[in-house]
């Protein structure tokens, strides 16, 4: 049976790293299902076709576009800066660290410097917009199993400790609009500074409490561990990043091999994870909030006075000269990459966004193969991703 | 890292007839890019990947350019003999004059992928291919069998620039839905009024009406 809507593929990808075959047992008709686009595990609006044997997964193709409005031809069509609240809206749960990239990606382009003051801001709201990223993905991932709520809400009030924050000092919980080419928009008052350090002082309690509820639940390890093994060489093949990655015990964090802004004067830690499995990823994710918790708060200790933006630096209007730029940092969802080309005029030329929660699903059918349903959605809950990115 | 030239060196070593060519970026970001043959780029892909010394097991980005037919404006000195009257006698003259002239230069499509090591941890190699025109050969070998992660960007190429991967397991549209006719990253898209016009059963009746009004018009 060859259900409609289905190609069989694959046969041309070298052996090693094309999808493992299932088939179907013979006892029965297989089952299609249209997970999505409104199922409550999709995080919006996302597609998977799926064929079930049974409850065995048979096969799986992602759809995507639901959510598509062609960023890359909008921002192609405005000047440099007035894409910089446009990619607010990219991965709308980490509106800081997409700032940062694309700032970044700009600065490669011009050769623009960044004072102090500014690097140190852009890794304390970095490092907390991980934070509550890893927070909230983690009670999405949770709720997903079944534990409706508590965790959930448990990450939700430290979430939204951190966003006030972001309020504070942007103006906007989730839209922050923050960073400019050679810099960032405001400065932080003192009073600011002090909020973030009784914040980041109260955040290892959260993730002792965290750590506690979940990490040995035996419900949770039930569900978890030994389900939806990605290996290694495969996630490197497919450009799989961050947490996925490093849960598949491949070290390479792009903070550490990059060292972007001023992130080698800080002394943190990669976590790795052994299995590759959801329970891996789970766990990568609470140890890097360890991590990024650690680099908030030795940044808040050493952060300097001075100015956060360079007073020379032409924010509107610059043409930079042609040439390209690309330009990628570690995103709490993987390598967020920006590729610029210039031709010389006021608006990019070619603007492209390298979306890391699109390609990171690129292995989704990989992982789910064979799986049972239910585990599909908590596979899927483990790449973490946000429609807004995937779709752009 | 090595440097784009001696990348070039070691590619031409190993694959004879690679014709590979340094694209400058003179942008201060120093990411100098390679320009593959498309006949050749599954081969030079694959040494890329394999060689223990470049080891470029990870690819990162892939992306399309469109670069439509331009006008070029060239300046060209021309000498030719103009019949001028000097001192009340008319005789042939040389005469060197600038004259500008314009020419088309032939658009195309544009894939670059960006390359990075995960075992050596440098990068990124940004690489180049080229289409012949922007019309009927749009053709292009996948690198999809190679690096997995190109399978959802060059489906999104295909997409949003009709970028036609040959090798490709699987290319249908990624974003915009099948049925779907253009190529909206392509610079010369114009946007259709209406996206959700659909023909519907109206549409064959008022068709038939005006075909009747037209034949009573002729008189018949």
């Amino acid at each position: 049976m060859n259900p409609s809507g289905f190609v069989q593929v694959k046969d041309r990808l070298e052996g090693w790293n094309r999808p493992p075959v299932i088939e179907p047992d013979g006892e029965g008709e297989l089952l299609e299902v249209a997970m999505g686009p409104h199922h409550p595990s999709t995080h919006g609006v996302f597609r998977m076709d799926v064929a079930l044997d049974g409850e065995r997964v048979i096969r799986l193709k992602p759809v995507f576009g639901y959510l598509h409005r062609n960023h890359e031809k909008i921002a192609e069509s405005v000047s440099y800066l007035a894409s910089m609240p446009y990619t607010d809206r990219l991965d709308y749960m980490c509106s800081l660290t997409n700032n940062w990239a694309y700032a970044l990606a700009v600065e490669k382009l011009t050769g623009q410097e960044v004072p102090e003051r500014a690097e140190y801001l852009r890794v304390i709201l970095g490092e907390l917009t991980r934070v509550q990223n890893h927070a909230s993905s983690i009670g999405f991932l949770i709720q997903e199993m079944g534990a409706s709520g508590t965790p959930l809400m448990y990450a939700f009030r430290e979430r939204e400790k951190i966003l006030d924050l972001f309020e504070a000092l942007t103006g906007s919980r989730m839209m922050c609009n923050y960073m400019r080419f050679g810099g960032c928009r405001v400065d932080a008052s003192v009073a600011w500074l002090d909020a973030t350090r009784k914040v980041v002082a109260g955040l290892p309690g959260f993730v002792d409490e965290m750590d506690r509820l979940l990490s040995s639940n035996e419900i949770l390890m039930a569900r978890c561990q030994g389900v939806g093994i990605l290996r290694p060489e495969l996630a490197i093949n497919a450009g799989v990043t961050g947490p996925m990655l490093r849960a598949a015990g491949v070290n390479y964090d792009v903070r550490k091999v990059d060292g972007y802004g001023i992130y080698n004067r800080f002394n943190f830690r990669v976590p790795l994870g052994d299995h590759s499995d959801v329970y891996d990823r789970f766990m990568i994710r609470m140890l890097e909030m360890r991590e990024s918790i650690g680099i908030v708060a030795a940044a808040l200790k050493e952060i300097p006075a001075g100015p956060v933006m360079d007073p020379k630096a032409k924010i509107r209007g610059f043409r930079p000269k042609p040439g390209e730029a690309y330009g990628r940092i570690e995103a709490p969802k993987g390598e967020l990459g920006f590729y610029l080309i210039s031709d010389g005029g006021p608006n990019p030329y070619r603007y492209r966004v390298r979306p890391p929660s699109l390609i990171n699903l690129t292995i989704l059918e990989d992982m789910c193969l064979g799986q049972n349903v239910a585990d599909v959605v908590l596979i899927f809950g483990s790449v973490d991703i946000v429609l807004g990115e995937v779709d752009r | 890292m090595k440097t784009v030239e001696e990348i070039k060196a070691a590619i031409e070593a190993a694959v004879p007839g690679a014709g590979v060519e340094i694209v400058r970026n003179p942008s201060p970001s120093g990411q100098h890019s390679l320009r593959l043959k498309p006949s050749h780029a599954a081969a030079v892909a694959r040494f890329l990947r394999d060689d223990a010394e470049l080891a470029f097991d990870y690819l990162s980005n892939v992306t399309g350019v469109d670069w439509p037919d331009k006008e070029v404006a060239e300046k060209a000195k021309v000498t030719r003999t103009v019949t001028k009257t000097v001192d009340g006698v008319e005789q042939p003259v040389e005469e060197t004059v600038e004259e500008t002239r314009k020419r088309i230069e032939p658009g195309c499509l544009e894939v670059v992928y960006h390359l990075f090591s995960v075992a050596l941890k440098h990068g990124p190699l940004t690489l180049r291919m080229r289409t012949v025109n922007r019309t009927e050969q749009v053709g292009l070998p996948s690198l999809t069998p190679i690096w997995r992660s190109a399978e959802f960007q060059e489906r999104e190429i295909f997409d949003l620039f009709g970028i036609v991967f040959t090798g490709h397991p699987d290319l249908r549209r990624l974003l915009m839905w099948d049925e779907f006719k253009d190529h909206p990253m392509r610079r010369d898209y114009v946007e259709p009024d209406d996206f959700e016009y659909e023909p519907t059963a109206h549409d064959a009746v008022l068709a038939r009406a005006q075909a009747h009004q037209a034949t009573k018009g002729d008189g018949q």
